[in-house]
């Protein structure tokens, strides 16, 4: 079979991205006619993302950095498809599982086991792969006592763990991770990492933000730095962070 | 290479295909359903019995004050059953569609965070109705069984087909409202009205006669053609009529209104996709 150009490997393209946001001041219909009829105006738009170009490839590693407000949750959004771009193209090859937020899908009144089962499913997982990771979760999770209480009666390190073990064991092809490399205590934290980097070597995409700039730096070889919604430096993530604390200090 | 053209093996994120994904993830559906039902009543001591106490205390409300003083028990034979097994059908269509309009609101933590077909929320919002409208068919046919009860074949499947007209036509319309309440919470309130609407524009506390008897008959093809009340037309005829002696009669042309009702709702369900479709882009934005 003829192959398509080098397209063969890569995971993600993102392609000439921009990404407006409509702020809104009016939430109901009166509202919303009222400012008609005294022409104020309805909305506000700002570009969060524009112009962004970048390609990632099987198996590569890449932290998203930037300072608050830089645009770069918003581009993991995009390529998870919580939102769409405005304009320009993102495209994803393979399954993606995006941890956007631990525990965002829990429910406090569910048992740990109905949880874990609801997000896992959420996150893309078939009833016989849950199944298959079930016992790895819960160990990895250390609240096998607890499996069956409501989460609502979880300490927030329980739930926290729960959370990260039913994330982390539904990485499919691509992992999307939003800030939550500073889970539980230092040993857990030791044993994510240990996790994502068993995760790394067996080929997984990854796509990582956090404002823990040296553990992304040791985690990521590549580093896109994105500064008030453009891409300002594309390369090895040592030198994206240098790049970041540069532009600030 | 095209720059735009899309290579071989790659999706857009975000871009599903609607209803079809909800059904391609029955696994996650079923789940959110087994939620919704567990959570419901976490917490109270009668626990699901809540849901018979809302249409049992309905029932004796309308049967005092309509059956009893108004005297529609004496000119309606077997009045109870008439008007429990048009209360019920109406109960699940506003239950799916209140609950549908709310259900993006209400699960925007999620929403906001992880792309999932967000049809699965209405879709999920209906099956939970109509799982706590099975028990109240059986509570019916119990009743219609103990006071002599002879259906005949159509009758039966008339009233599956009743169902069915609600399930698509509720799912359709709280695709639609749920869609609009992202932008405009106002949706939520015109479900309130619409639901407080539909109670008494079907017949289901008086007979369609008394209609016909009222209203020109142009009036009487609009009121007819509304699939709500084409559905409790059709549970009478399939638990009401049987048990009675035939005095009163059921409309004549039930069977046309059936097949419209049913071309309705399915109208509604595809426009309900269509406006779901074209607004949801923003739903993680606005929410």
């Amino acid at each position: 079979m003829p192959k398509i150009s080098d397209d063969s490997d890569l995971r993600i393209i993102v392609r000439d991205v921009r990404k407006r946001f409509v702020l809104r001041h009016t939430h109901s219909l009166k509202e919303s006619f009222i400012a008609l009829l005294r022409r104020k105006k309805l909305t506000t738009t700002f570009d969060a993302l524009h112009d962004i170009d970048f390609e990632i490839r099987e198996g590569e590693s890449v932290a998203l950095l930037g300072f608050n407000g830089s645009g770069k949750s918003t581009m993991l959004k995009l390529i998870s498809g919580v939102l769409r771009p405005d304009q320009g193209q993102v495209l994803t090859r393979g399954r993606v599982a995006g941890l956007i937020e631990v525990g965002a899908g829990f429910h406090p009144d569910l048992s740990g086991r109905e949880n874990i089962y609801l997000n896992a499913s959420i996150l893309g997982m078939s009833r016989s792969e849950v199944d298959e990771r079930f016992d790895d979760i819960v160990e990895f999770s250390e609240i096998r006592d607890f499996i069956d209480t409501e989460v609502k009666h979880y300490s927030s390190g329980m739930f926290v763990r729960l959370a990260f073990a039913v994330a982390i064991h539904c990485t499919l092809d691509i992992m999307l991770v939003d800030e939550i490399l500073s889970v539980g205590d230092e040993p857990f934290q030791r044993k994510c990492l240990a996790k994502i980097r068993e995760l790394q070597t067996q080929g997984k995409t990854m796509v990582v933000v956090s404002h823990d700039l040296d553990t992304v730096a040791r985690l990521c070889d590549r580093g896109i730095l994105i500064d008030r919604g453009r891409v300002a430096f594309d390369g090895p993530s040592a030198e994206a962070v240098a790049a970041m604390r540069a532009s600030r200090s | 290479m095209i720059p735009s053209a899309t290579p071989r093996g790659f999706v857009e994120p975000g871009h599903g295909a609607g209803l079809l994904d909800v059904f391609r993830r029955r696994y996650l559906l079923t789940l959110l359903v087994r939620k919704e039902v567990q959570v419901r009543y976490r917490g109270s001591v009668l626990g699901w019995l809540w849901s018979y106490v809302k249409p049992t205390a309905q029932f004796i409300v309308f049967f005092l004050a309509l059956g009893v003083f108004l005297s529609q028990n004496a000119r309606i034979e077997s009045y109870p059953i008439y008007l429990f097994s048009g209360l019920i059908v109406v109960n699940l269509f506003n239950e799916a569609f209140g609950n549908g309009t709310r259900s993006l609101v209400d699960n925007a933590a999620l929403i906001k965070k992880i792309y999932l077909p967000r049809e699965m929320f209405p879709v999920s919002s209906t099956i939970v109705a109509f799982v706590n409208f099975l028990p109240q068919v059986l509570i019916t046919v119990v009743v219609c069984l103990f006071v002599g009860w002879h259906p005949t074949v159509p009758q039966l499947l008339g009233v599956i087909l009743a169902m069915v007209i609600i399930v698509i036509l509720a799912t359709g319309l709280g695709m639609l409202f749920g869609a609009a309440n992202v932008s405009f919470r106002d949706s939520q309130n015109v479900v309130e009205l619409i639901a407080l609407v539909v109670t008494w524009a079907s017949p289901v506390l008086y007979t369609w006669t008394t209609v016909r008897d009222a209203v020109p008959g142009w009036l009487l093809t609009i009121y007819q053609i509304n699939p709500v009340t084409t559905a409790v037309e059709l549970m009478h005829a399939g638990f009401w009529y049987p048990t009675t002696g035939e005095q009163l009669p059921l409309p004549p042309n039930l069977a046309m209104t059936s097949a419209i009702a049913l071309l309705i709702s399915v109208a509604v369900l595809l426009v309900g996709q269509f406006v779901f479709r074209r607004l949801e882009g923003r739903f993680a934005q606005d929410l």
